[in-house]
């Protein structure tokens, strides 16, 4: 669907050249929810531009459904743009239109009939459950309600494909939930493919199937949302991933930590999908020479599977510590040994 | 009605208060039309090429930018006798009514421009992205959302610039165009007719009053939902 081969991109600004997109790459397949996280400056905004042609790199190539967008002409971006929805932050809508104008527009542009316009409307209207409010001025709608009008906006072309620029962001959390389910449906129901830009690690948590980690204008990291989730490697994926998942030891547990006598290690165990099937805490239970204390423990739900995070002190010899780990790395749960610089400096 | 025609008010005949009157309406009213779509061409221009804009051209910018300031920074009077060569060229002759359009034109458009540009920026960038994401082109951009999105502000501003043109309009009737602001000069000040003079006064200020009242009217209705 959407192909970005080794796209750099710089602006000049007052206070200096900017590189906004180092040697960027990315693959979107049909289909997908595609989530790009980081936090601002990192290169999100103009990435998403790229795909529409609104931003051009200077250098690279990006293919739409296999269209090279370096070499079409302005009518022709044109018209693939019809085909390409975007929803955005601060919705753009037409505060003083009407709902049903603000819809219409992109077809009006696009030459469509009046008959067939209100047709249209009316389908796009009916998915985001706004029938009612039809003929209600932007101005006086909630933000929730806007960005609907704004996802139906950017749907009454019927596209294969939507652009999200942090459609959530400006929303409350109960408003970004319900927008985020909309946003779901759109893609099961009505099959688009969307690739969406966020600073919300929730937003990718909940919707998306892939993720892409920016940073300084590269993509550090990237991969299916369980297996990111579930080991995130650079330090910048970590810190996102722990906005959800809190998988940190609370701090009054480190203190009583210190008043312990006996050898112990603590271990961080996480549990993705089937795995959290597996009575792995009772199999170590019963590991000879161990006393399993449980410090920490957190549930998410990711996408359609869940994530569970467990903190472990494990208090025995060393020995008895090696077997019992043994024996949940045979169980498929992710483990890691909590680092001592981790906790001891408390 | 001949009677009425030839009575006098202060020492003017009532033809010659409607005579003038109609031609100061004249005047303003055609200034404004052919102003306003001279300066609406510039205000676009402007907004459309300056920088970060949706057909940038600094060439066109810096000229038109240039060319406004130049014209705004000449006072009505020295303009109106500066392009005197200029109006004589257009409409063969630098008096009366017509002739006065030439100046009162080359005058207001700049601005007009001004401002028309300043309601235009008032569209948020945000509204600009959108309609390009859409696949609007150029024309589009203009048809369907600048001007939409700014017509109660562009009303305003052209009630601003009528007001101004209704000034500029009395100095060239003190070089034969005639109008309101003749009558005070030629009957009221050089015959020294006081009465006729605070007259014209009234109905200058009564005009421009109306002109504010209907423009905020007009504005308040376009704004309604915003």
């Amino acid at each position: 669907m959407i192909q970005i081969e080794g796209a750099s991109k710089t602006f000049s600004g007052k206070t200096g050249e900017v590189q906004a997109l180092r040697e960027v790459s990315l693959h979107v397949e049909k289909g997908d929810i595609y989530g790009i996280i980081g936090f601002s400056g990192a290169g999100k905004s103009t990435l998403i531009r790229l795909v529409n042609g609104l931003e051009k790199p200077d250098r690279g190539r990006v293919v739409v459904e296999g269209r090279d967008l370096g070499s079409l002409g302005k009518g022709e971006l044109r018209i693939l743009r019809r085909k390409i929805g975007m929803v955005f932050q601060q919705f753009n809508l037409l505060e003083s239109k009407t709902v049903f104008h603000n819809i219409a527009l992109p077809l009006i542009l696009a030459g469509t009939p009046k008959t067939v316009i209100a047709e249209k409307v009316a389908r796009v209207l009916q998915f985001v459950e706004l029938e009612d409010k039809r003929e209600t001025h932007v101005s006086q709608l909630s933000g929730g309600q806007k960005q609907r009008v704004g996802i139906a906006r950017a749907l009454a072309t019927e596209p294969d494909l939507l652009l999200c620029d942090e459609a959530t962001s400006a929303l409350d959390p109960q408003t970004t939930e319900a927008i985020l389910k909309l946003l779901k449906r759109v893609n099961r129901e009505m099959g688009v493919t969307i690739l969406l830009i966020t600073h919300q690690m929730d937003v990718i948590r909940m919707i998306c199937d892939k993720v892409a980690v920016m940073e300084n204008g590269r993509i550090v990291e990237r991969g299916r949302v369980v297996d990111v989730f579930g080991s995130p490697q650079m330090p910048v994926t970590k810190r996102f991933v722990r906005t959800v998942v809190n998988d940190r030891i609370p701090e009054s547990i480190l203190r009583l930590l210190h008043e312990q006598t006996e050898h112990y290690q603590i271990e961080r165990l996480k549990f993705i999908g089937a795995s959290v099937k597996r009575p792995v805490i009772s199999d170590i239970c019963q590991v000879e020479g161990i006393v399993v204390n449980i410090l920490g423990a957190t549930v998410q739900e990711l996408q359609e599977s869940v994530m569970c995070v467990f903190i472990l002190q494990l208090i025995g010899e060393e020995a008895d510590i090696r077997r019992a780990e043994a024996q949940i790395d045979a169980a498929g749960v992710l483990r890691e040994r909590v680092a001592a610089d981790e906790w001891k400096h408390y | 009605m001949e009677a009425l025609l030839e009575t006098k008010i202060f020492k003017v005949s009532v033809e010659r208060l409607l005579l003038n009157g109609s031609q100061t309406v004249y005047m303003v009213g055609w200034a404004l039309v052919i102003g306003t779509v001279i300066g609406s061409a510039m205000a676009l221009g402007l907004v459309l090429c300056q920088k970060g804009g949706l057909a940038e051209n600094r060439v066109v910018f810096a000229v038109l930018s240039f060319y406004i300031n130049v014209v705004r920074s000449v006072p009505f009077v020295i303009l109106l006798v500066t392009i005197m060569p200029l109006t004589r060229a257009m409409v063969g002759t630098t008096i009366g009514s017509t002739a006065a359009l030439v100046p009162l034109v080359v005058y207001i458009s700049p601005y007009l421009a001004r401002l028309i540009e300043n309601s235009l920026l008032e569209v948020s960038p945000g509204i600009l992205e959108a309609a390009q994401a859409m696949g609007a082109s150029t024309w589009q951009v203009i048809r369907y959302f600048l001007v939409p999105e700014t017509l109660g502000s562009i009303v305003l501003a052209l009630t601003t610039g009528t007001i101004g043109l209704l000034g500029a309009s009395a100095m060239a009737g003190y070089v034969g165009g005639g109008g309101v602001g003749d009558l005070a000069l030629t009957y009221g000040y050089e015959k020294m007719n006081t009465p006729l003079m605070i007259l014209t006064v009234v109905i200058l200020v009564i005009m421009v009053q109306a002109l504010q009242l209907l423009g905020n009217a007009l504005s308040g209705k376009l704004r309604e939902y915003r």
